[in-house]
């Protein structure tokens, strides 16, 4: 299972972006093998508008099932709800301590977008 | 981190030179002038230049006539009546496109029968990271004529955010737009609290009602401020009546001062006039509001 | 004949300028408020309402039976306003432009069109003018197809006034398109300047003809003077900074009905476009 990650950095210890819709990259982790790879969204800063819905269809186009961010708005909740992505918020401050949460089951499931998104 | 942006509804109500004053009272705090339409605030802050960076928004369709087949499929494709047709009769005419007019949707380039439009992205302005006295600056200048102006205003913004975060500011200021629309949807979602500047007239009270429901409608906590209120007092308190109704805060009130004009004239804050009662009531107007802000 | 009031900076005066102008004709004039965020123009003329009419967009509707998700719709839109992932795609109707793209380009034809709606436009007719304004709702970020909606309203019988949005961008380019004339309003300060300069930049792209009318002469500088002459653009009109003027504005009242001594510089303005229109016609051909 791939999991995708906001992040500005290239490595674990980059800080998690708090950023989804405009996250410049993501770290696609896989528990499988415990390997990852980074998946560049820049250009999706280029994007008329939509930039949520854009980086959840570039999160789907990775594989992966799940999300761990900051912020999620209602469009790229949405977007991310029907292709059954799931969509975890954290505070954590890398992408290392992000994981680890996720492994001992301490982050929760987003239940809704919790920022009211358009555009930003 | 707190963002504190200023907007108005209705033009011309004193946005730009309050948030110029507010510049030079908080404590080393990010500005941003997201009114790219008419983008005023440098003319105060005088800002040095450090980056530009070119923006590019959308795609405009562009019809190479060499290889057009003069079949006129993309009018009749065309929602946004971009396409052009002069001469006469089917297979005499000439098909342009009118850049102000197409909406970048791309119908017109998978429809032509044979691949005769590009498609390039737009050039429609650039962003700026500048320092001024009061602290760093992002702006920005949309050329003549062209779309997308939320776009801009958001990466105005968020170019606002990672100059904060980077050198720990705790306060971004915002110039807003005026208007409900595009731009000023892109200003305020997500700020820490709006501050509406309005007027004492029929227009400022309208347009304020208009910006208060648009700020509930995206739940983002609001301040009001009557700019030039001695000009019509009872209309002065109604509009603070109205605005406490639709949840918003009366934070404070300005009175009409020939000196704001006189300061913009100089080219500089009005707080830079210490005799000027628009000043005295600013400092007053800034006490309420970082107490305002706060708490949100 | 179609005439429009605009400028780059906000509160300078459009209203003020089309609305006496439109009264001061005493002919049956259209006033057509453009400025469909922040109509103001009905707050000056007391009128009666004759029509209200509901404003939609087309947005695109899927026929989840027939179709098989293969995204031909998400991968074309320019928007994100339609995205599939191997199912019924779910659609963001607030980010549609309208274009039909996805319709057209969509092999199983599992989608067609249905309306939202964006805004209303009303007619009032107030004495010999028939005001015409458009009203987008709060949250709607897409003004430009409510303009359209109220520039269809423009009739061929009467002079046409419209009072264009601030700003240089897509909503005043959408009400600038195929007028006639354009008067510029600003006021003789820096701010007011600057935002002259590209608003004058716009006309001259359009190719439109134009001149200034400076607002509140006196207060300020004579910079924006300055720059008009060096320009070789004609102030067409000066309205002096007059505290009565400020006065009756703030309670909703019209200068020209407040002030009658105002009325004969606004009939002799629309005279004086006339002629311009005449003098740049052969150049426009």
């Amino acid at each position: 299972m791939k999991i995708a990650f906001t992040v500005s950095g290239d490595t674990l210890e980059a800080p998690l972006d708090s950023r989804f819709g405009r996250a410049p990259k993501f770290l696609v982790y896989d528990l499988d093998n415990a390997s990852f790879e980074i998946v560049d969204n820049e250009q999706n800063l280029n994007a008329a508008q939509g930039a949520g819905i854009q980086s959840a269809q570039k999160v789907v186009e990775t594989g992966s099932t799940a999300v761990v961010t900051g912020h999620c708005g209602p469009n790229a909740f949405r977007a991310l709800n029907a292709a059954s992505v799931k969509i975890y918020t954290s505070e954590a401050s890398t992408v290392a301590e992000a994981l680890a949460l996720y492994r001992d089951g301490k982050l929760s499931e987003a239940g809704g977008s919790d920022v009211e998104g358009h555009w930003v | 981190m707190k963002e504190l942006v200023i907007i108005s509804g209705k033009g011309g109500t004193g946005k730009t030179s309050l948030t110029a004053a507010f510049a030079q009272l908080a404590d080393n705090a990010v500005l941003a002038d997201c009114d790219v339409d008419a983008a005023d605030l440098h003319l105060v802050l005088a800002p040095n230049i450090k980056e530009r960076h070119d923006f590019y928004s959308g795609h405009a369709a562009i019809i190479r006539q060499e290889d057009c087949a003069k079949c006129g499929a993309c009018l009749a494709h065309c929602r946004f009546d971009a396409v052009k047709m002069d001469g006469k009769g089917a297979g005499n005419a000439t098909f342009t496109i009118d850049p102000v007019a197409c909406e970048g949707c791309g119908v017109c380039v998978r429809f032509c029968p044979v691949q005769a439009i590009d498609f390039p992205e737009q050039l429609c302005g650039e962003w700026m990271i500048s320092e001024t006295d009061y602290g760093p600056m992002t702006h920005a200048r949309l050329n003549t004529a062209a779309e997308n102006s939320g776009k801009l205003v958001a990466t105005v913004r968020r170019e606002a955010k990672k100059l904060a975060e980077a050198n720990e500011h705790s306060l971004i200021i915002v110039d807003g737009p005026p208007g409900i629309g595009c731009p000023v949807i892109a200003s305020v979602t997500g700020a820490s609290l709006v501050l509406a500047v309005t007027e004492p007239t029929v227009s400022g009270q309208h347009d304020l009602e208009r910006v208060l429901e648009l700020t509930k409608h995206f739940k983002i906590p609001t301040a009001v401020c009557v700019n030039k209120w001695d000009i019509n007092e009872a209309m002065t308190q109604q509009i603070e009546a109205r605005a406490q109704e639709a949840g918003a805060i009366p934070a404070g009130r300005i009175r009409y001062d020939i000196a704001v004009t006189k300061a913009q004239v100089c080219g500089k804050p009005v707080l830079m006039f210490p005799e000027s009662i628009a000043a005295q009531d600013i400092n007053a107007l800034w006490t309420r509001i970082q107490t305002i802000i706060s708490t949100s | 004949m179609i005439l429009a009031v605009a400028s780059g900076k906000g509160g300078t005066g459009k209203t003020t300028v089309s609305a006496n102008l439109a009264r001061a004709l005493e002919e049956k004039t259209q006033l057509l408020d453009c400025d469909v965020e922040e109509p103001n123009a009905h707050l000056f003329l007391h009128g009666k309402k004759l029509d209200s009419t509901t404003i939609n967009i087309a947005v695109p509707k899927v026929d989840a039976s027939i179709c098989t998700g293969c995204n031909a719709c998400g991968t074309f839109c320019e928007y994100s306003a339609i995205i599939s992932f191997g199912k019924a795609p779910i659609l963001f109707p607030e980010m549609c432009h309208g274009c039909g793209g996805c319709m057209k380009v969509c092999p199983q034809h599992a989608i067609t069109e249905s309306e939202k709606r964006i805004g209303t436009v009303e007619t009032f007719q107030s004495e010999n003018i028939t005001l015409v304004h458009g009203r987008i709702d709060v949250g709607v970020a897409m003004a430009p197809p409510l303009i359209n909606a109220v520039k269809k309203c423009i009739g061929s019988d009467m002079p046409a006034i419209l009072d264009a949005p601030p700003g240089t961008s897509c909503p005043v380019i959408t009400t600038l398109r195929k007028v006639d004339y354009v008067l510029l309003v600003t006021e003789p300060t820096p701010f007011g300047l600057h935002d002259l300069s590209l608003a004058v930049d716009m006309v001259r792209e359009l190719s439109i003809p134009f001149s200034v009318i400076v607002n509140r002469v006196g207060i300020g500088d004579e910079r924006v003077h300055t720059f008009c002459q060096q320009e070789d653009i004609p102030i067409i009109m000066e309205i002096p900074d007059d505290r009565r003027i400020a006065e009756a504005y703030s309670r909703g009242e019209l200068m020209v009905d407040a002030l009658p001594e105002y009325k004969k510089l606004f009939q002799d303005l629309f005279e004086k476009i006339k002629k311009e229109i005449q003098v740049n016609a052969p150049a426009l051909n």
